[in-house]
């Protein structure tokens, strides 16, 4: 008999078609770890609501939650749709999924602005320095001398997708390696209850076009260099806290909007993720020492979400009746009257 | 009546950001309110200061309200244009200028009205920083006792512009007096044109289309928009952002609407879609340069089939073309947009009046055709003031279209034991939609812009394909039955018909006119939407020749009818100008009787 949660689900309930990319892609690691982290987290797959852009990585969500809607919408325009619909519905919770191509190229505006308006969302990008869907072309994310097949070698500077999320002050900023399933599934729990824009900048190797040792975005450079802030856990709010007795400054619990808790165990150095400088130093840091640094970045839990700052109903908009949609037929007299 | 009383036209040339559109609106209302029909019309430069800009009024004690060409009287405070100002006039026309202009002026047939603009702003003692707004006024009072317009109207239409603030109507009220005063003192009446209190105006309102645009959508319900600021469109939103809090906030406070300026136009019907895709009524506003940006977002809106409605207040293009001038050059735009075969429900508007009745219109269409619908407005229609009959409620309720939430997905398993998203199980070629949200399990499905079956699964099935774009083409017949209907004025003998649709139509009216005093009868069909309905095919079909005219420069309207119905092609005329300026009926039956003599 399968394991089921606290709904009465089992994982199926939260599993999709069958994949359709490359055996071996980083992409399916990381819809694996999405689905046991909302079966584990007891969500109800009708709450959720998938959202994609265009490329291997938009066709994900198709794989995964079959239970839920979705939307997989034009490349590089997934925040804006989500933007759209999570006002149409705000109970919803919103997970997209999206691509380096997607996201830090062609809606690498849509990308900022949505991070700038914090709607609330788990946004993941898939990031494997290619474009796998048209057969392996270079990529915004790609490294300075990466060599491809037919591409020849790259002498742009990267674009990295951490930063431009810090520099659009994001409110959760996490990176992780596909190849680190732990680390993933965790740092999506913590994603799903944050109240606003979670980016999650997720490493995952495309193993037909961009996997050779020495590049930055195969599983071998990822394995070999891959560096945590953290050791991290999630604690869900209804849970009771363990009171752990843990030595002084090696534990820092990060409290969320609803209650929840991330709990961030140190590992070789003191990093406090609700530092803003530290969280971009670190970036930069990592980067010049060609690491490949994991785990939660930066976090702001009190910044209100685009709901909030726009005070809607508690009722989503899309349920609301004609009488809170049409005003009465005396209001419209008294603009008519008021007209000159 | 004399044809020089209330029968005329007034232009005003001034410098661009130099507060005229007070004085301007000031006359335009007072006149109204006195009962004379009243128009006016913008004409301003791409610019925040500084260039030429002008202001004309047409007074029609007949009513017509079309633009005319012809200028009767020029009141000129800027130097910048004053030698064009001053050709311009009618022979036997009337020039008030500001007398600080030392240009000459080699006219002697026309009255003359030196007006001592600086000297009673000095004598004001307004402050400097209020002197060059101020200095407008001047000419407020100056026409007001020299063609007499009624100084307790100008009262009234100062206090509408400056929602009752006492001092600033103070300020400029006294400089309107003092310049009645002085030119009471100082110029003699020696010309003939003048205004008299008429009942024309009576139970009408004053307003752009833009603000009925608005104010049709929050009637309509509209909750989730995403925009981006554009000229002519951008007042549309920002009057429903005015609007929205006193008409649509819950009893507790909170709001039933979002509406999100955007990054760009993309991501602004991106929004829109979002929102209209879960079930929520949405809208964006935007101009032909914005609706070019939203061309795929708008086939993937199509094809997905989500409900949305795009308003385009037409300015000229191509490409960033003229921005502050007026067109109807985005019917093809609108009609054809995104790859592949589309085409869109689009309702045109001809009044005020009526972008209040289509703006909570489209959002009924939009909802039961489940398609993005466009409205085509324009910069004339929805930047001026217009004298409309007041906005009429909707005389239907709310028509939400087919969604399904949890109940009514449960009752239509019942009914029919399946459900598919895009299986059409009317025969309308309208499937029903789930609600994005609908919680129901087996209710939810995934919206793709790539090929689907009527599962929504994805499929390359060339059968698949098909059967989408034929029931696609099906539904497109449908929406003639939920459009607005054409509006034909047939006569007594007349084989010769026009088309015309938008703003269009004062000139039109006026045209008929010109056109039968010249002895040439006509009927008229006012479009008000694509795909056409039978009327329209009855219109062409029972008329001798037709004349459809546009303001644009292909003739766009005459390519689509010719397409719809090629064995009338022959008879199908084109009459359009597309120069910026809305059309006027002097030209448009003088284009007509050319055509037709050759």
């Amino acid at each position: 008999m399968a394991k089921t949660n606290e709904l009465g689900l089992t994982k199926t309930d939260y599993k999709g078609a069958p994949t359709t990319l490359c055996q071996g892609c980083g992409h399916n690691s990381i819809l694996s770890q999405i689905i046991s982290a909302c079966f584990e987290l007891d969500m109800l797959p009708e709450d959720i609501v998938k959202f994609s852009g265009i490329g291997c990585s938009s066709k994900a969500p198709t794989y995964m939650l079959q239970r839920s809607f979705g939307f997989n919408s034009l490349h590089g325009r997934m925040p804006a749709v989500a933007t759209g619909a999570l006002l149409g519905d705000a109970t919803l919770t919103g997970l997209g999924m999206s691509g380096d191509g997607d996201s830090a190229s062609i809606g690498m505006g849509q990308f900022k602005h949505i991070i700038r308006r914090n709607v609330r969302m788990v946004y993941i990008i898939a990031n494997n320095g290619v474009y796998g869907l048209t057969k392996g072309q270079l990529s915004a994310t790609s490294e300075v001398g990466l060599t491809l097949k037919k591409q020849g070698t790259n002498e742009l500077e990267p674009i990295d997708i951490c930063l431009e999320a810090m520099a659009s002050n994001a409110t959760f900023v996490a990176r992780a390696f596909s190849g680190d399933p732990k680390q993933v599934k965790t740092l999506i729990k913590a994603a799903l209850h944050h109240n606003g824009t979670a980016i999650l900048d997720i490493i995952s190797p495309c193993v037909t076009f961009n996997n050779a040792d020495e590049s930055m975005h195969s599983y071998t450079w990822g394995r070999d260099h891959k560096s945590p802030l953290q050791d991290i856990s999630f604690i869900p709010a209804r849970d009771e806290i363990m009171i752990e007795d843990f030595e002084e400054g090696t534990v820092q619990d990060v409290t969320m909007h609803d209650g929840s808790k991330v709990r961030l165990k140190k590992l070789e150095r003191d990093y406090d993720p609700t530092d803003r400088m530290s969280a971009v130093h670190i970036i930069e840091e990592s980067s010049a020492n060609k690491q490949l640094l994991t785990g939660l970045i930066y976090v702001d839990p009190s910044r209100p979400s685009l709901t909030d700052m726009l005070g809607l109903t508690d009722t989503p908009l899309n349920r609301l009746s004609a009488e809170y949609m049409r005003p009465a037929k005396d209001s419209l007299e008294k603009i008519n009257a008021e007209m000159f | 009546m004399s044809d020089k009383i209330n029968n005329f036209s007034i232009k005003v040339g001034t410098a661009n950001g130099s507060g005229s559109q007070t004085s301007n609106l000031t006359i335009l209302r007072a006149i109204f309110k006195m009962g004379i029909p009243v128009t006016g019309k913008n004409m301003f430069p791409s610019n925040i200061q500084g260039l030429p800009t002008w202001y004309t009024l047409r007074i029609s004690k007949d009513g017509y309200t079309a633009r005319r060409d012809e200028i009767e009287v020029m009141v000129a405070m800027n130097a910048k244009s004053f030698e064009r100002d001053v050709a311009e006039l009618e022979v036997g026309g009337v020039l008030f200028y500001d007398d600080s202009i030392k240009l000459p002026i080699e006219r002697d047939d026309i009255t003359l009205y030196p007006m001592a603009v600086k000297q009673l702003i000095k004598e004001a003692g307004i402050p400097s920083k209020l002197r060059t707004m101020v200095s407008n006024m001047v000419y407020v009072g100056i026409l007001a006792e020299m063609l007499g317009v009624d100084m307790e109207k100008i009262k009234m239409a100062l206090d509408f512009h400056f929602k009752g603030k006492a001092k600033p109507v103070e300020i400029n009220m006294n400089i309107i007096e003092a310049s009645a005063k002085w030119a009471k003192e100082n110029l003699e009446k020696s010309d003939d044109f003048s205004l008299e209190p008429m009942d024309k105006t009576d139970g009408l309102i004053m307003a752009d289309g833009n603000t009925a645009a608005a104010l049709g959508s929050i009637y309509g319900g509209v909750q989730v928009s995403g925009w981006y600021p554009i000229t002519p469109a951008t007042s549309l939103i920002e009057k429903m952002n005015y609007y929205l809090p006193q008409l649509r906030t819950a009893k507790d406070g909170d709001r039933t609407y979002a509406i999100v300026q955007a990054e760009d136009e993309l991501a602004a019907v991106g929004i829109t879609i979002g929102g209209g895709w879960t079930g929520a009524r949405a809208m964006t506003s935007t101009s032909g340069a914005g609706i070019s940006l939203m061309g795929e977002f708008v086939g993937f809106a199509y094809f997905a089939e989500i409900p949305i409605v795009i308003w385009n207040v037409q300015r000229m293009g191509p490409s960033t073309g003229l921005p502050t001038r007026t067109s109807q050059g985005d019917l093809n735009q609108a009609y054809y947009l995104s790859q592949g075969d589309t085409k869109h429900i689009i309702l045109i508007p001809g009044s005020a009046r009526e972008c209040f009745e289509f703006g909570w219109k489209s959002l009924d269409i939009a909802e039961e055709m489940q398609t993005p619908v466009f409205v085509l407005s324009d910069l004339d229609l929805g930047q001026n003031q217009w004298a409309s009959k007041p906005f009429e409620y909707p005389d239907t309720e709310m028509k939400r279209g087919k969604i399904l939430w949890e109940d009514d997905f449960e009752n239509f398993l019942e009914e029919h034991g399946e459900w598919g998203r895009y299986k059409d199980v009317d025969g309308d070629g309208i499937a029903y939609r789930t609600g994005a949200g609908n919680r129901k399990q087996g209710s939810t499905y995934f919206t793709r812009g790539t090929g689907h079956d009527t599962f929504a699964n994805y499929s390359e099935d060339p059968d698949v394909w098909m059967k989408t774009m034929n029931r696609l083409t099906l539904k497109h017949e449908t929406a003639k039955e939920y459009v607005p209907d054409a509006i034909v004025d047939n006569v007594e003998g007349a084989k010769v018909g026009i088309i015309a649709y938008g703003s269009v139509d004062p000139a039109i009216i006026e045209a008929r006119d010109l056109l039968e005093e010249a002895g040439l009868k006509t009927n008229y069909l006012r479009l008000r939407a694509l795909p056409i309905t039978k009327t329209v095919e009855n219109f062409i079909k029972e008329n001798d020749e037709i004349y459809i005219v546009e303001m644009n420069h292909d003739g766009q309207l005459r390519d689509i009818l010719r397409t719809i119905m090629p064995a009338e092609s022959t008879k199908l005329f084109s009459s359009t100008l597309n120069n910026g300026l809305s059309l006027t009926a002097k030209w448009i039956a003088e284009d007509i009787l050319n055509k037709k003599e050759k």
